[in-house]
C-alpha cells in the first residue's frame, strides 16, 4: 500500500520530477491542511497583499465570500436588477400622482398626495427587491447546478442565512435610496424625513423580511415556474394592497379590517411614519409586529438552513 | 493513523432503493482508491456522503478524522470533490471563479496558487475567459482547479473520464496520478474498468449499495479462480469441449477451473494427437472479477443513470 503520508508534500518530492507542468507542491512547499487543523482564513501566500479588485480583501470567513458573490451578481446585471426598479417606482409615481393628486386627500389634507404616495414606493421597492434577489439568486444556483461548489465549502448555515439575507437587503435598499433620491424632484419636502430613525428600521427589517421570504421561495421552487407563482400571485398583490397608493382610512370598512391582515401594512405604514411623523396605526405596534415577524422568520429560516432542507439529500 | 476516508456502517434508503446498505470501508493516506461498480450502485450517493450533500440514515462517515456530519467544517477543508456533472456560474470568469472557491474556504489571498494551478491544468490563457464561453473539456478541468484551489489532502473525483475526449482523459489520468504521487490521497469512481485497472492501487466494487468486493488491484486480478486459456489447434479434444467458451475458426477460448488443470488440457492434446499451433493464457481483468463477485456482468455501456446523484 502506498502509505505517503500527507507531509511528504512539505519535503520536496517535487525535486526529482522533471516535467515542468506539473510540479505541483508549490515551489514554498505549501502547508496541506492536517487532521485537527482547523483555522479559518488561513493565508495561503501571505508575502503577496491582498489584490483590490473581484476578491480583495473584504472577507475572513467563508460566508464573506457568499455574500461578496451575491453581491457582484446583482451588480453585474444592476441595470436589470437596480435601474429598472426604480424607473419603475417613478412610472407609478407620474401616472398615479398626476391623476389623483387632487382628488385624494391623506393625513387630513395635512401632506399631499404625491409625497404620501413616495414613502410607500419607496418601501414597496425594498420588499420587492429583496425577494427578488435571494429567490431568483437560489433558483438560478439551483438550475445550473452550481449551488453544490458553496455546499462544498465550510459554510455554516448562519454564514449562507447572512450572505443571502444581507445581499437582498442590500440590493433592496439601493434601489429603495435610488427611487427616494429620484423623487425628491416630485416631492422636494422628504429631504428632510421627520424621524429618520424609523426609516432605516423598517426599511432594514423590511427587507430582511422579504430576503428571508425570498429565501425560503427559493429553496422551495424547483423550477423558475413556482417561483414566478410564489411572486406574482402572493408577493406582488401583498405589497401593491397594503396601501403604498392610500392610507387605509379611506377605505370601506371591510377593506379597512382586511389591510389590517396583511403584513406588509405595517412596514409601510411603519417606514412612512418616518417621513412625516404620521401613519395609520402607531409606529410601535409597527415595529413590535415586523419585529416579530423577522425574528420569527430569522428563526425559521435558519432551522431549514440547518436541516439542510431542499439542499442536501 | 488517522484514515484519508472512513465508512462505518453507512446505509441510506431512497424510497423503495437500498442506495446504499452497510458500507464499511478506510483509505489510508496516499492511497489511490478506486470506487467500482455500474451506474446505480451507489457510488455517487457514497461520495456525497463525504461532502454532506447526502446525509447517511445511519452510520457514519469521515474526511481525516472528522465526522462528515459532527465536524463538517473541518472534513470540507480537508476534502476536494470534482463533480460529475459540469457545472458552473455563468455570471464569472475562470479566475473569479477560483477566487470564489477560495474564498469559500476562507482562503483570503490565494491568487498566486490559483495561478499555479490554471498553468497545470493548462488553462492559463483562459483564465479571464468568461466560463460560458469555454468548451466541455475545459469546464471540466475548471472543475477539478476548483476542487484543488483549497489544497485538500483529500480529493474525490467522481467519474472524471464521462463524456471526456480520449486527449483529456489521458490528461487528467497523468494530472491525478501526479497528484497522488504528492501525496494527496485519490478517491476516484468510475464504471470504465480500464480507468480503475490503469490507475487504482486498491478497488472496493460496489454492487447494489453493497461493498462485493475490496482488495488490492493485484489481489483481486489473481483470485479470478477461472483461467481463460485461448487454444489455436484444428480441433479441442472431446473430453474438453464442454469447456470451451467460444470458439473463432481454429481459436478457442477454454476456461480452466484451476491452473492445475493446464496439464490435463496438454495430456488430452497429446493423447489425441492435436498439434498445438497457439497457446495462450488471457489475462484476467477486472471484468472476470466483476463477474465472479457478484455473478452478473458489468454492462460498462449503459446509459448514465442519473437518479442516484446529489444534485
Amino acid at each position: 500500500m502506498n502509505n505517503v503520508v500527507s507531509d511528504s508534500m512539505n519535503t520536496g518530492t517535487a525535486s526529482n520530477q522533471a516535467d515542468t507542468k506539473f510540479p505541483f507542491p508549490a515551489p514554498s512547499g505549501y502547508p496541506l491542511p492536517q487532521a485537527g487543523e482547523g483555522k479559518e482564513g488561513a493565508d495561503l501566500n501571505q508575502k503577496r497583499p491582498s489584490r483590490h479588485d473581484a476578491a480583495g480583501s473584504l472577507y475572513k470567513k467563508p460566508w464573506h465570500m457568499l455574500f461578496y458573490k451575491e453581491v457582484l451578481r446583482f451588480r453585474r446585471v444592476s441595470f436589470q436588477t437596480v435601474a429598472a426598479p426604480v424607473m419603475m417606482a417613478l412610472l407609478y409615481l407620474l401616472i398615479f400622482s398626476h391623476v389623483l393628486e387632487s382628488r385624494v386627500s391623506v393625513f387630513g389634507g395635512r401632506v399631499s398626495y404625491t409625497a404620501f404616495l413616495v414613502p410607500g414606493l419607496i418601501m414597496m421597492s425594498v420588499l420587492q427587491n429583496a425577494f427578488a434577489n435571494t429567490s431568483s439568486s437560489l433558483i438560478q444556483s439551483k438550475m445550473a447546478g452550481n449551488m453544490i461548489f458553496f455546499l462544498l465549502a465550510p459554510i455554516t448555515p448562519w454564514g449562507f442565512f447572512l450572505a443571502y439575507v444581507l445581499a437582498g437587503v442590500l440590493r433592496g435598499v439601493l434601489v429603495g435610496i435610488g427611487v427616494w433620491l429620484a423623487a425628491l424632484f416630485f416631492a422636494p419636502q422628504l429631504w428632510h424625513p421627520v424621524a429618520p430613525g424609523w426609516i432605516i428600521a423598517f426599511g432594514f427589517l423590511g427587507g430582511a423580511v422579504l430576503a428571508m421570504l425570498g429565501m425560503i421561495a427559493g429553496l422551495w421552487s424547483e423550477k423558475f415556474d413556482q417561483l414566478a407563482t410564489f411572486q406574482n400571485f402572493i408577493i406582488m398583490p401583498m405589497t401593491f394592497l397594503s396601501g403604498v397608493f392610500y392610507s387605509v382610512h379611506s377605505l370601506p370598512d371591510f377593506w379597512f379590517k382586511v389591510s389590517h391582515l396583511n403584513p406588509f401594512f405595517y412596514m409601510i405604514d411603519g417606514f412612512r411614519y418616518g417621513f412625516f411623523g404620521e401613519s395609520d396605526v402607531s409606529p410601535w405596534l409597527n415595529l413590535a409586529l415586523v419585529g416579530t415577524a423577522c425574528a420569527l422568520l430569522t428563526w425559521g429560516t435558519w432551522a431549514l438552513l440547518a436541516r439542510g432542507w431542499k439542499l442536501r439529500i | 493513523m488517522t484514515c484519508a476516508v472512513e465508512f462505518q456502517a453507512v446505509s441510506r434508503r431512497f424510497g423503495d432503493l437500498q442506495a446504499l446498505d452497510d458500507i464499511s470501508f478506510q483509505i489510508a493516506p496516499g492511497e489511490f482508491f478506486g470506487l467500482l461498480g455500474p451506474n446505480g450502485a451507489g457510488k455517487t450517493t457514497l461520495i456525497s456522503i463525504l461532502g454532506g450533500l447526502v446525509r447517511p440514515d445511519s452510520g457514519r462517515a469521515f474526511v481525516m478524522g472528522h465526522d462528515v456530519a459532527t465536524d463538517y467544517l473541518n472534513s470540507r477543508r480537508n476534502l476536494g470533490v470534482v463533480p460529475q456533472e459540469v457545472v458552473f456560474d455563468p455570471f464569472l470568469t475562470v479566475r473569479e471563479t477560483l477566487r470564489f472557491q477560495a474564498g469559500y474556504f476562507g482562503l483570503r489571498s490565494a491568487d498566486d496558487w490559483i495561478d499555479e494551478v490554471l498553468h497545470h491544468l493548462s488553462l492559463s490563457d483562459k483564465a479571464d475567459k468568461n466560463m460560458r464561453t469555454l468548451s466541455g473539456g475545459m469546464k471540466r478541468r475548471v472543475l477539478v482547479a476548483q476542487a484543488l484551489v483549497h489544497k485538500p489532502p483529500v480529493i474525490v473525483l467522481d467519474e472524471p473520464s464521462a463524456g471526456v475526449d480520449v486527449e483529456l482523459r489521458h490528461a487528467l489520468w497523468a494530472f491525478i496520478s501526479r497528484l497522488n504521487k504528492e501525496g494527496h490521497t485519490i478517491l476516484l469512481t468510475t464504471h470504465y474498468l480500464e480507468e480503475a485497472e490503469t490507475l487504482c492501487d486498491r478497488i472496493a466494487m460496489l454492487k447494489s449499495g453493497r461493498v462485493a468486493a475490496l482488495d488490492h488491484k493485484q489481489k483481486l486480478l489473481s483470485s479470478v479462480d477461472a483461467k481463460m486459456v485461448r487454444l489455436t489447434a484444428a480441433r479441442v479434444p472431446d473430453s474438453w469441449l464442454a469447456r470451451v467458451r467460444r470458439t473463432e475458426g481454429q481459436s478457442f477460448l477454454i476456461e480452466l477451473q484451476r491452473f492445475e488443470e493446464m496439464e490435463m488440457l496438454l495430456a488430452a492434446l497429446r493423447a489425441e494427437n492435436i498439434a498445438i499451433k497457439d497457446l495462450r493464457v488471457e489475462k484476467s481483468d477486472l471484468e472476470q472479477v466483476f463477474l465472479q463477485m457478484t455473478g452478473s456482468h458489468f454492462e460498462p455501456n449503459a446509459e448514465e443513470a442519473r437518479g442516484e446523484a446529489a444534485a
